[in-house]
């Protein structure tokens, strides 16, 4: 896989839902159409909550992968 | 809004227009909560769903009215508790006899409190501040008000002050809609 550049980074390792998502939605807000956010989560909710949040957000989900119990997340901002 | 019979076959036109009208007036979703209690256990739900609903785009709204209305108040909002009378669902359970002791309150609220700093969960001004952050639209029932005597002064800032026909006319658009 291409490497994909990463904007920003949002850490919510430890907290549980719905903050991983309120945060990345926070973090989103101040970047552009086309960059790139990265969550890192312990919460395992994460998993059915970012695609959610990525298709309400018309956001495009990059990559998602889980080892360890630490989820990440890429995230393209879409608009 | 359009009317269709049943029988009548739409022109591509009109199922376009038709369409596009429908998906218009879905687009932007909406959420209307209503907090009614004023415990801390009960406090959290409604402010986790707007804030969610917001961080998804969605437009969002909490109507505070009785007890609820203590979430808003300045005085309260950081000193809301948890009752452990008549709540079989402690995380250690308390018989309702040994609930009714005084210093029970506060010994159920701090473990909640304990419960929900371990989980690193935002405090109740905490999340009013991310919900306000998010726009989500804190109004309070000037009913209640009225009856507690309470002013907009006694409430956090930022707070709408409504009665219930103009809450209901927003609900009524709401895909959402819960009682807390």
């Amino acid at each position: 896989m291409a490497e994909v550049s990463i904007d920003q980074v949002v850490d919510t390792k430890g907290e549980l839902c719905p903050m991983p998502v309120v945060r990345a939605r926070l973090a989103m807000d101040k970047l552009r159409p086309g960059q790139v956010l990265q969550v890192v989560a312990t919460d395992p909710a994460s998993c059915d909550d970012f695609p959610a949040w990525c298709r309400a957000q018309k956001h495009t989900l990059v990559e998602s992968r889980q080892a360890q119990g630490v989820y990440t997340y890429l995230i393209r901002k879409g608009g | 809004m359009v009317q269709v019979k049943d029988s009548q076959l739409l022109d591509a036109e009109t199922f376009a227009r038709l369409h596009a009208q429908a998906h218009q007036e879905t687009e932007v979703k909406r959420i209307a909560l209503v907090a009614s209690k004023g415990t801390l256990d009960m406090a959290y739900p409604p402010l986790i769903l707007a804030t969610t609903a917001a961080a998804m785009g969605q437009e969002a709204a909490i109507f505070f009215t009785f007890y609820g209305l203590d979430i808003l108040n300045k005085k309260r909002l950081a000193r809301l508790k948890v009752p452990p009378l008549a709540n079989p669902a402690m995380p250690v359970p308390v018989p309702n006899i040994v609930g009714a002791i005084p210093g029970m309150t506060a010994m159920a609220t701090w473990m909640m409190g304990r419960m929900m700093r371990k989980q690193k969960m935002p405090t109740v001004p905490q999340f009013l501040d991310l919900a306000k952050q998010l726009r989500v639209r804190l109004i309070a029932c000037t009913t209640t008000m009225g009856i507690m005597g309470i002013s907009k002064e006694d409430l956090v800032d930022g707070v709408e002050l409504q009665g219930a026909a103009a809450f209901l006319e927003y609900a009524s658009q709401a895909q959402v809609t819960l009682f807390v």
